[in-house]
C-alpha cells in the first residue's frame, strides 16, 4: 500500500465510523421516545390490572398509612381530564428510574391522596409514555382527579411554576416552609423542562376541592362527561 | 469495514443481502435491549424529580 492508499483507507474508514456513529445516535432518539412508551404501556396495563383487583377484594380503606405503600406498586389513579378522557395513568410508589418507568411515581414521605400536607408526584415528560407531557397545558382552575381505593379528590390546579433541579423545597409539607405546620391538602406534580431537556422542572400546585366517597356510579363532576 | 464484512460473506448476492439484515437485526436488538437501557440512566433527559434523594419521613396525615 502506498502512501496515499494508506491515507485514502484510513480516511474511508473514519468516514464509516462516523456515519455509524450518526445512525446510533439517531437508534438512540427513536428508543427513548418510541421503545421505552411500549414498555411502559405494558406496565400501566399490568399496574391498572393490579389495582382494579386489589380494590375490588378490600373497598373499604383501612385507615391508610404511608408505611403500607410497597415501592413500584400501583397506589392511586391520576386523571387529568382537562387534557382529555385518556389521560390516566396508575401512580406508583416510588420516584427511582425503574419506578419512573412504571408511570408517575409518588415520593416517599410526602403525603397520602386527600391528606393535610403536600403528595407529590413526578413523571416523565417526553419518555416513558410520557404521563406528564402536557402538565404545561393545566391552568389555574383545572381539575386533577386522584382516584384511590376508596375516595375520589378532586383538586384545582392552583399555579405552575419553573424551579431549579434542586428546589427540594417544593417536596416540603409546606412547600419551601420545611417547619411550618400544615394546613392546606395539596398536590405537587413535578417533571422536567423544557420538553426533551431537564435543565430545570416544571412544577404544578393543585388544592384539595372536594374528596368523593366511592360507590356504585358515584363519578366526580370533574370526570363527569368531560 | 462494511466492504471487509461484505467480501466474507459467503453465497450468491441474495443470500448475503439476507446475512446483513439478520446482522443488522443482531446489532439493532444489542443497541435496544443491552447498551440503550444502560447508557439511559446515565443521561440527564430523564430526570424529573426535584431531587434524586428521598424527602424526610412524615408520619401520615
Amino acid at each position: 500500500m502506498t502512501g496515499v492508499e494508506r491515507v485514502r483507507w484510513c480516511l474511508r474508514g473514519l468516514g464509516q465510523l462516523l456515519i455509524t456513529a450518526g445512525v446510533v445516535v439517531l437508534l438512540f432518539c427513536v428508543y427513548e421516545l418510541k421503545v421505552t412508551n411500549l414498555y411502559t404501556q405494558q406496565q400501566q396495563h399490568q399496574l391498572d390490572k393490579n389495582l382494579t383487583q386489589e380494590w375490588a377484594a378490600t373497598p373499604t380503606e383501612p385507615t391508610p398509612h404511608l408505611a403500607a405503600y410497597e415501592d413500584g406498586k400501583g397506589i392511586a389513579r391520576i386523571y387529568f381530564p382537562t387534557l382529555g378522557k385518556d389521560q390516566v395513568h396508575v401512580v406508583v410508589e416510588g420516584v427511582s428510574h425503574e419506578d419512573l418507568k412504571k408511570g408517575p411515581g409518588h415520593y416517599p414521605g410526602t403525603d397520602l391522596p386527600g391528606a393535610i400536607g403536600n403528595m407529590v408526584i413526578s413523571g416523565h415528560r417526553t419518555t416513558y409514555g410520557a404521563p406528564f407531557n402536557r402538565l404545561d397545558e393545566l391552568k389555574v382552575g383545572d381539575s386533577i382527579v386522584v382516584e384511590t381505593r376508596a375516595f375520589f379528590y378532586t383538586y384545582r390546579v392552583t399555579g405552575t411554576t419553573v424551579v431549579q433541579p434542586d428546589a427540594v423545597g417544593e417536596t416540603d409539607h409546606v412547600p419551601n416552609q420545611p417547619n411550618a405546620k400544615p394546613t392546606q391538602r395539596l398536590l405537587t406534580l413535578t417533571t422536567c423542562n423544557p420538553k426533551y431537556s431537564a435543565s430545570t422542572r416544571l412544577v404544578v400546585r393543585a388544592l384539595l376541592e372536594v374528596p368523593l366517597a366511592k360507590g356504585p356510579g358515584v363519578v366526580p363532576p370533574a370526570l363527569d362527561g368531560g | 469495514m462494511y466492504v471487509w464484512i461484505w467480501r466474507r460473506l459467503p453465497g450468491p448476492m441474495p443470500a448475503r443481502v439476507l446475512q446483513v439484515l439478520v446482522l443488522l437485526g443482531i446489532a439493532v436488538a444489542l443497541l435496544f435491549f443491552v447498551v440503550f437501557p444502560r447508557v439511559e440512566p446515565l443521561l440527564p433527559y430523564t430526570e424529573v424529580t426535584v431531587n434524586q434523594a428521598p424527602a424526610a419521613t412524615s408520619s401520615p396525615g
